[in-house]
C-alpha cells in the first residue's frame, strides 16, 4: 500500500502540450505511471505523446476516467486550472506551478473548503510511490520502494533526503512535496496523518523550513497520536530574519517561524531532530533500529507468556 | 517589492484612504515652496527610505516654519540614515516627503496581510499605534486584534464594529473606521499587496482617521498584472548584486560570510547555508539558481557570486532533477575560464547525468575539488576559505 496514489491511479495532465508538461509527462510515462489524458484548451481532439488531449478537464474526466490531475500551467492561469479541476470533482489535484499570486491562492483555498478534492502544492515537486506511480518532477532514479513516508516543503532538499535513505538501503512508501508557498492545499499535518494511518508506512521523515507554524502544528499531532518513529529537519537555521529565502513562505517575521521554535516543538513531541541536513538518512536508520529494539521486550514477554502456557 | 511611503500614500489616496496633504521632493531647494503651499503652522519632513525606525534615527523632523523645513531638508538629503532596520551601513536619503502637520489626538495600528493558517486576508488592529508591532506582539499579544476576511464575501460592516469597539473607540467613530477599513481592504485586493501597514493611523482633533504613515509590500508573484506598480521599484534601495541577479531570474541574497554558495532549490540552498555554519564557516550568500537553470544562468550566477570580494571559496551544491549535472558543469567551467577564476571551488553534484557532469569538470583542466556529499563539501570549502572562524 501507499498513500493517495498507487498502480491503478489514472493521471490527467493540465498543460500537457507545454514545454514543462511535455518533458515531465514523458518521464512519468517512462516510469510506468498511467497518464491517460491531457488538457490544453483549443487542442482538444489531438494526441500528444500518444495521449489524447481535451479542451476541458470535465471532457477529459468523462472520456478517460482520470482520477488525479497534475498541473503544469503557467502562474497567471494556474489558479483557474486548479479551480477547473475541483469543478470536475477530481479526488486529487497536484499543482507543480511556482509563482502563483497569493490572492489567487486565497480564492483557491476558499473553494477547497467546500470541494471534494484534495490539493497538493502549489510550488511543489509532486508525489511518488516508488515502484508504483510517479506524479511530478522528482528524479525517479533516486527512489526505492519501501516503508518510509517523506513529507517536505522543499523540492531538491527532499531529493537529498530520499537519496540518503536509498543509499542506506531504506526504501520509501510515498514521498509528498507539499510546496514552499504560504498557502498550500495539503499541510504537513495532513500528510503526516495519512502516513500515520497507512499500515505500509513504518517511519516518517519531515523536512520543514523557516516561516509559518505548520511544523509546530504537525509536532503537536505527532506528540498526541503518532507511534511511528519520526525524523525532523528544518532548513534555514542560519537565515537572516525578514528576508524571503527563495520560497515565498520562507520568511521569519515578528520573531515567529524561527528554526529554533520549530526544533523546540519537534523535540517536545519526541521527534528525532537532525541539525545537519547530511544526517537525515543515518538518523532515520538509527531511529528504525531503536524502535525495533524497543519492540523486542514486548516480543520476549509474549514468548515468555507462551512458554508459561506451555509449562502449564 | 517595497515602495516608498509617499508612493504608498498616493496609491492609497486613489482608493479613498485619507492621507495627509504632502509632496515628495528630490532637491532641498524645493522644500520651502512645498511648505508654503501646504500653508500649515507646522510641516513634517520625512526621509524616504525602504526601512522603518526612521523617527528614532533622525529621519523625521517637525518644522515650525518654511525656513526650518528648508534647513531640515538640506541636512537630510544625502545623509546616511542608520536605523534599527537598515543594518550598520545605513541608507542614503535621496527623497523626502514634506507633509502638513496634523492635530493628533490618538494613534492606532492597522494592517492587512494574508494569514497563512487561515488562507485568507486578516486585518490586524491595535491601540498601541506608533510602536513596533513586532514588540507589541511579543510583550502583549492580547493587545493585537485580528479579524479574518472571507474572500468570498469581502469586507463587512461588522468587521469594523468588532475592531473599533475592541480598540475602545467611541460609537461616533465606528462609521469613520468602517469607511477607512473598507477603502484599505479594497486597495489591498486591487493592488495584490502582501502587506498594507498604517502605523500610526491617527485620530485627529476633528474626529477624522488619517494614515500618518503607510507601508506597502507587493506580492512579487502578482506584479506581472500591475506594470504601473512594478515601475515604482527603486533600485537605489536594493543591494547592487541582488539587482544584477534579478535580471537573470536568480534568487540571490547577500550575507556576511566568505563562502560563496550556488545551489538549486530554495530548501537545499538554506540547508547548504546551515551545513556551512555547522562546519564552522560562514556563507557569503544565498543563491538559488532554480529548478531548471540554463547554462547561461549558471554562468551568470557564478559571475555574480564571485563579484562579492568577501568570497574566499565557492561551494557548488547541486541535486540535479530537472537541472542536469552536465548543464551545470558546463556553465561552471565556462564561467571559471571566462572569469579567470583564482579562488578554490568545491563541487558536489548528485542526480541526473552526474557522471557526465563530473567528466566535464575533470576534462576542464581546472582545479575543482570534488566532494562526496554535502557534509564533505561543506568541510572542504570551509577549510579552503581559511578555516573555521
Amino acid at each position: 500500500m501507499s498513500v493517495l496514489i498507487d498502480r491503478s491511479t489514472r493521471v490527467l495532465v493540465q498543460g500537457l502540450t507545454g514545454r514543462e508538461g511535455t518533458f515531465h509527462a514523458q518521464q512519468m510515462l517512462d516510469y510506468g505511471t498511467k497518464v491517460v489524458a491531457g488538457v490544453t484548451p483549443g487542442k482538444g481532439g489531438t494526441k500528444h505523446l500518444g495521449v489524447p488531449v481535451f479542451d476541458t478537464v470535465a471532457d477529459a474526466v468523462r472520456e478517460t476516467g482520470a482520477n488525479v490531475s497534475v498541473i503544469f500551467v503557467p502562474p497567471p492561469y494556474a489558479a483557474d486550472a486548479i479551480l477547473e479541476a475541483f469543478d470536475a470533482q477530481l479526488p486529487l489535484v497536484i499543482c507543480i506551478t511556482e509563482g502563483i499570486p497569493t490572492l489567487d491562492m486565497v480564492r483557491v483555498a476558499a473553494a477547497l473548503k467546500t470541494s471534494r478534492s484534495r490539493l497538493i502544492g502549489p510550488n511543489c515537486p509532486g508525489i511518488i510511490s516508488p515502484g508504483k506511480c510517479k506524479i511530478g518532477i522528482m528524479p525517479a532514479s533516486i527512489h526505492k520502494q519501501g516503508h518510509v513516508g517523506v513529507v517536505s516543503r522543499s523540492g531538491t532538499l527532499t531529493y537529498e533526503a530520499v537519496d540518503q535513505l536509498t543509499r542506506l538501503g531504506i526504501g520509501q512508501s510515498t514521498c509528498i512535496g507539499i510546496g514552499g508557498d504560504p498557502i498550500v492545499g495539503t499541510s504537513f499535518l495532513d500528510a503526516i496523518q495519512l502516513f500515520n494511518e497507512d499500515p505500509d508506512t513504518h517511519a516518517i521523515v519531515m523536512i520543514g523550513e523557516i516561516g509559518g507554524n505548520v511544523e509546530e502544528t504537525a509536532a503537536a499531532y505527532i506528540k498526541q497520536s503518532v507511534k511511528k518513529p519520526v525524523v525532523g529537519f528544518i532548513a534555514g537555521q542560519t537565515a537572516p530574519p525578514g528576508r524571503r529565502m527563495g520560497h515565498a513562505g520562507a520568511i521569519i517575521s515578528g520573531g515567529q517561524g524561527t528554526a529554533a521554535d520549530k526544533y523546540r516543538a519537534m523535540r517536545a513531541a519526541g521527534i528525532h531532530t537532525v541539525q545537519s541536513p547530511a544526517d537525515i538518512g543515518a538518523t532515520l536508520a538509527r531511529a528504525l533500529g531503536k524502535s525495533k529494539s524497543a519492540r523486542k521486550p514486548k516480543a520476549i514477554t509474549k514468548r515468555s507468556a507462551k512458554a508459561k502456557k506451555r509449562a502449564r | 517589492m517595497k515602495i516608498h511611503e509617499y508612493q504608498a500614500k498616493a496609491i492609497l489616496a486613489k482608493f479613498g484612504v485619507p492621507v495627509p496633504r504632502g509632496e515628495a521632493i528630490f532637491n532641498a531647494s524645493d522644500a520651502r515652496s512645498v511648505a508654503e503651499r501646504l500653508g500649515t503652522k507646522i510641516v513634517v519632513v520625512k526621509a524616504q527610505i525602504h526601512a522603518g525606525g526612521r523617527g528614532k534615527a533622525g529621519g523625521v523632523k517637525i518644522a515650525k516654519s518654511s525656513e526650518e523645513a528648508a534647513s531640515f531638508a538640506g541636512k537630510m538629503l544625502g545623509m546616511k540614515l542608520v536605523t534599527a532596520q537598515t543594518g550598520e551601513d545605513g541608507r542614503v536619503v535621496r527623497r523626502l516627503l514634506i507633509e502638513e502637520g496634523l492635530d493628533i489626538k490618538r494613534e492606532l495600528y492597522l494592517s492587512i496581510l494574508v494569514d497563512r493558517t487561515a488562507g485568507a486576508p486578516v486585518i490586524m488592529a491595535s491601540a498601541a499605534g506608533g510602536m513596533e508591532i513586532e514588540e507589541v506582539a511579543k510583550d502583549r499579544p492580547e493587545a493585537i486584534l485580528r479579524q479574518p476576511i472571507r474572500p468570498e464575501t469581502g469586507f463587512e460592516q461588522y468587521h469594523a464594529r468588532k475592531l473599533a469597539f475592541g480598540l475602545g473607540l467611541k460609537r461616533d467613530l465606528v462609521g469613520v473606521v468602517s469607511k477607512f477599513l473598507e477603502s484599505l481592504y479594497r486597495a489591498f485586493v486591487a493592488m495584490d499587496a502582501a502587506l498594507l501597514e498604517i502605523n500610526p493611523c491617527v485620530i485627529t482633533g476633528d474626529g477624522c482617521l488619517v494614515a500618518l504613515d503607510a507601508k506597502v509590500n507587493f506580492d512579487d508573484n502578482a506584479l506581472f498584472r500591475h506594470p504601473e506598480y512594478a515601475e515604482l521599484r527603486d533600485l537605489d534601495e536594493e543591494t547592487p548584486l541582488e539587482v544584477e541577479a534579478s535580471k537573470y531570474k536568480l534568487n540571490y541574497i547577500k550575507l556576511d560570510g566568505n563562502v560563496g554558495c550556488m545551489v538549486n532549490g530554495a530548501g537545499l540552498a538554506m540547508a547548504t547555508m546551515d551545513i556551512i555554519k555547522l562546519a564552522g564557516g560562514s556563507p557569503a550568500n544565498f543563491l538559488d539558481v532554480g529548478g531548471g537553470a540554463s547554462e547561461e544562468q549558471v554562468k551568470n550566477a557564478f559571475r555574480i557570486l564571485l563579484s562579492d570580494r568577501a568570497v574566499k571559496a565557492v561551494f557548488v551544491n547541486i541535486f540535479g532533477g530537472i537541472l542536469r549535472c552536465d548543464v551545470l558543469a558546463s556553465g561552471v567551467v565556462n564561467a571559471a575560464k571566462e572569469l579567470q577564476l583564482k579562488i578554490p571551488v568545491v563541487v558536489r553534484m548528485e542526480g541526473t547525468n552526474v557522471q557526465r557532469g563530473q567528466q566535464i569538470l575533470r576534462d576542464s583542466g581546472l582545479n575543482f575539488t570534488v566532494a562526496q556529499g554535502m557534509k564533505d563539501g561543506a568541510e572542504k570549502v570551509v577549510a579552503l576559505a581559511g578555516g573555521a572562524r
